[in-house]
């Protein structure tokens, strides 16, 4: 493409009465070099400097740093700022900060628009600077033009119940239920089982520091015992759930289908339901013949030896373990489990060290296709070989075979990647599916809560990394394997996660909500009642305003995504912060200039 | 490459850019077109994105005013199925595009000038081969007739 050039064009300014004149400031950042090695920003200030709405326009070499961020403030104060437009990086870096600039400064947060000049700019136009800075120039013009348009808003302020309702039993509720009564809440967990613990309260020893599975709950068990804010309802299921962010209604059926249910006020919910082990098909890997069992049945078995393995009265001299078994699969088999299961790598390498110490003479093989050993968990798969365990790192398309032989004997049939694809057959006395962890089938519950599932099947956080326990449902959090698959550490891990997401929200006895939320504009509602299709989350009603019926959303029940915006035949729903307005105003600013 | 051949064929005038809108949503498709600069990977600045919380909350009429105020297409960077909000999403939202085309044809614009793919929060290649293919669509096209 060649190379365009930058024309600034000044687009006639439409009919109508001109509103007041607003003071914004608009603060241009360099990031370093990051943003002005391929964007004049220079520029880009002063082609918003004749802008009658731009009271200041600046650069700043880091806009986030202390000294830019009190200079904004001494600005916004000196010169009565009403808005704020920040051009730097994205938005899910700094939106919090700049709000809490024009905080400290007295202007109100939702008067402030972030715009990307980095990671939608300056780093993907690097070739090209003079298309990169007429393209700032656009973005910055279409924050001003939003800004333009923007009010005081107050966050919605909800009063909330300091007690928090753990959904699931296993390791990750167990330890947040004792997290959220350390800190000073009120805790109820309901267990479906009629006992505690979930998957590790089945197991023996664990990786990676051999800790015992049983103990640990035990102990969890033992703590809570101790913790009279703590209730625990087991042979109970969630059957419904009513209210919103802060204050939910959660009916509990205690004693199975058919039985009563209670009802209990919660500020905030823990889902923390777990997984299921991979079942394999019949014949799939050889499962269903004698011998060839699934990572858990293997552990179990570890679990009641105390000697040399036994298997079906014979002593277990040969062990072959055949990795990602209903992980990893193809993108054609229908209902693929894609993704990596993350553990069973290093549960299968562990359990391999844990045979090896109980019989230093079985021969164990390991089939796999990458070792996914991560972080310290390498210093056990070394130690398994040091044991004497052999790893043969097998082809994606052509998995090894499981069969019974002619002797008797299963054998599995392998090409060793690291041997020139060489075939082998290994006979063997067991053969253990390294199975992963699938998502619970837990259709009611899912329907309860009306939580998001991610393409995997397992519960969607809002951002992996930005807002891991959160979900859209305000005050819902997840932890644990119910998310995707984890090791036990790392449910502690996220479940102590939630009880500070949980403590953040309820601790102060009110909570504030961000109130860009759906509003109605009811002179030109006409009570159609599309709107109320239009909402999963039930946070439209209708209500009778100077005797006429209209719609009305409630602030706590909605969650901000617009989708009753484009179906309301009369235009009359308005998304805070991307209003009809302000969105037809942007699309126009980035039109005045040309990028080419 | 196409755009080259193209170019041949009209030495002196300058290339034309197609100018795309896009609607981002700021959980899902926004962190990987991110991720795309972050990864210094390259688009046309001809393209530029807005965010929105979620796909079914773009109105059909505004990707009808881009075209008319003088984009040349509109990309829509779908959640798909990742949706945090609706799990109806990626119905909705195809129902938005169907709504968008009819207002697109009664305005006399090409359909083709809107497209629609989803981009998941780590899609950053797939979103710069989608726009830049995009984008090769639309200088076939033509401008809009907007400029």
């Amino acid at each position: 493409m060649s190379q365009p050039e930058l024309e600034v064009a000044a687009l006639g300014v439409a009919g109508g009465a001109v509103p007041a004149a607003r003071r914004i400031g608009v603060y241009v950042c360099h990031c370093g070099g990051n943003i002005s090695d391929y964007v004049d920003v220079a520029k880009v200030v002063e082609s918003v400097q004749g802008d009658g709405d731009v009271a200041v326009a600046r650069t700043a070499m880091f806009a986030c740093s202390d000294a830019s961020q009190q200079d904004m403030i001494d600005d916004i104060q000196k010169n009565q700022l009403d808005g704020l437009v920040v051009a730097s990086c994205s938005p899910k870096l700094h939106t919090y900060t700049f709000r809490a600039v024009a905080t400290r400064a007295g202007l109100n947060p939702y008067e402030y628009s972030q715009v990307n000049i980095r990671e939608q700019c300056s780093w993907i136009h690097r070739d090209d600077h003079e298309g990169a800075t007429a393209k700032a120039i656009g973005l910055v013009q279409a924050g001003i033009a939003r800004t333009r348009l923007t009010e005081p808003l107050e966050p919605i302020v909800v009063e909330t119940t300091p007690k928090t309702l753990v959904i699931g039993g296993g390791i990750a509720g167990l330890r947040a239920a004792v997290g959220l009564a350390d800190i000073g809440l009120q805790v109820v967990v309901v267990e479906r089982e009629l006992t505690l613990g979930g998957w590790v309260g089945r197991f023996g020893e664990l990786y990676p520091y051999g800790k015992d599975g049983h103990a640990l709950i035990a102990g969890l068990v033992a703590e809570i015992k101790k913790r009279p804010a703590i209730t625990v309802l087991t042979g109970a299921d969630v059957v419904g759930k009513s209210g919103s962010f802060g204050n939910y209604d959660v009916e509990v059926r205690v004693g199975g289908p058919g039985a009563g249910s209670i009802s209990v006020r919660v500020g905030s919910i823990i889902v923390a339901t777990g997984f299921d082990s991979y079942q394999p098909e019949a014949g799939e890997f050889g499962y269903g013949i004698n011998g060839v069992m699934t990572l858990p049945e293997f552990t179990d078995l570890l679990d009641r030896s105390t000697g040399p393995l036994v298997h079906d009265g014979k002593p277990v001299r040969s062990v072959v373990y055949v990795y990602c078994v209903g992980s990893r699969q193809a993108s054609d088999v229908e209902g693929a489990n894609e993704y990596c299961s993350r553990f069973c790598c290093t549960a299968a390498v562990h359990a391999s060290v844990r045979a090896a110490g109980l019989d230093a003479m079985a021969r164990q093989f390991h089939l796999y296709r990458d070792m996914r050993t991560y972080g310290k968990y390498e210093t056990i798969y070394t130690r398994s070989r040091e044991l004497g365990s052999v790893y043969l790192r097998f082809p994606d398309d052509t998995p090894p075979a499981v069969a019974r032989g002619e002797d008797g004997r299963l054998v599995v049939t392998v090409r060793d990647l690291l041997t020139d694809g060489e075939e082998l057959a290994i006979p063997a006395d067991l053969v253990v599916l390294v199975t992963g962890m699938v998502p619970r089938k837990n259709e009611e519950l899912v329907g309860v809560l009306k939580l998001p599932l991610g393409s995997d099947g397992f519960f969607n956080e809002i951002h992996p990394k930005l807002r891991p326990v959160e979900t859209v449902v305000g005050g819902v959090l997840i932890a644990g394997a119910c998310q995707g698959p984890k090791s036990s550490a790392e449910s502690v891990a996220s479940g102590l996660a939630a009880v500070t997401q949980s403590a953040a929200i309820l601790r102060k006895g009110f909570a504030e909500l961000d109130p860009l939320v759906a509003t109605v504009d009811t002179d030109a509602c006409t009570a159609c009642g599309k709107c109320l299709d239009a909402c999963p989350y039930g946070a439209i009603a209708m209500t009778s305003l100077d005797g006429r019926e209209v719609a009305v959303i409630s602030e706590t029940g909605c969650k901000g995504c617009g989708g009753c915006v484009p179906m309301c035949p009369e235009d009359a729903i308005d998304l805070r912060g991307y209003t009809d307005a302000q969105i037809r105003d942007q699309i126009d600013s980035l039109l005045e200039v040309s990028v080419a | 490459m196409t755009a080259s051949v193209a170019g041949e064929a009209q030495v002196e005038a300058p290339a034309f850019v197609p100018r795309i809108l896009v609607f981002s949503t700021n959980n899902i498709s926004d962190p990987g077109i991110d991720l795309a600069g972050s990864s210094h990977m390259h688009y046309s600045p001809g393209v530029m994105v807005m965010g929105m919380p979620c796909t079914s909350g773009i109105k059909p009429a505004w990707i009808a005013h881009a075209i008319e105020r003088g984009f040349d297409g509109v990309f829509v960077a779908s959640d798909g199925d990742e949706c945090a909000y609706l799990p109806d999403c990626a119905k909705r939202a195809s129902r938005i595009m169907s709504q968008a085309q009819v207002l697109l044809k009664e305005a006399g614009q090409s359909p083709q000038r809107l497209k629609m793919a989803a981009i998941c929060s780590v899609c950053a290649e797939p979103f710069t081969r989608q726009v830049t293919q995009f984008a090769q669509a639309l200088v076939a096209l033509g401008p809009s007739g907007v400029r």
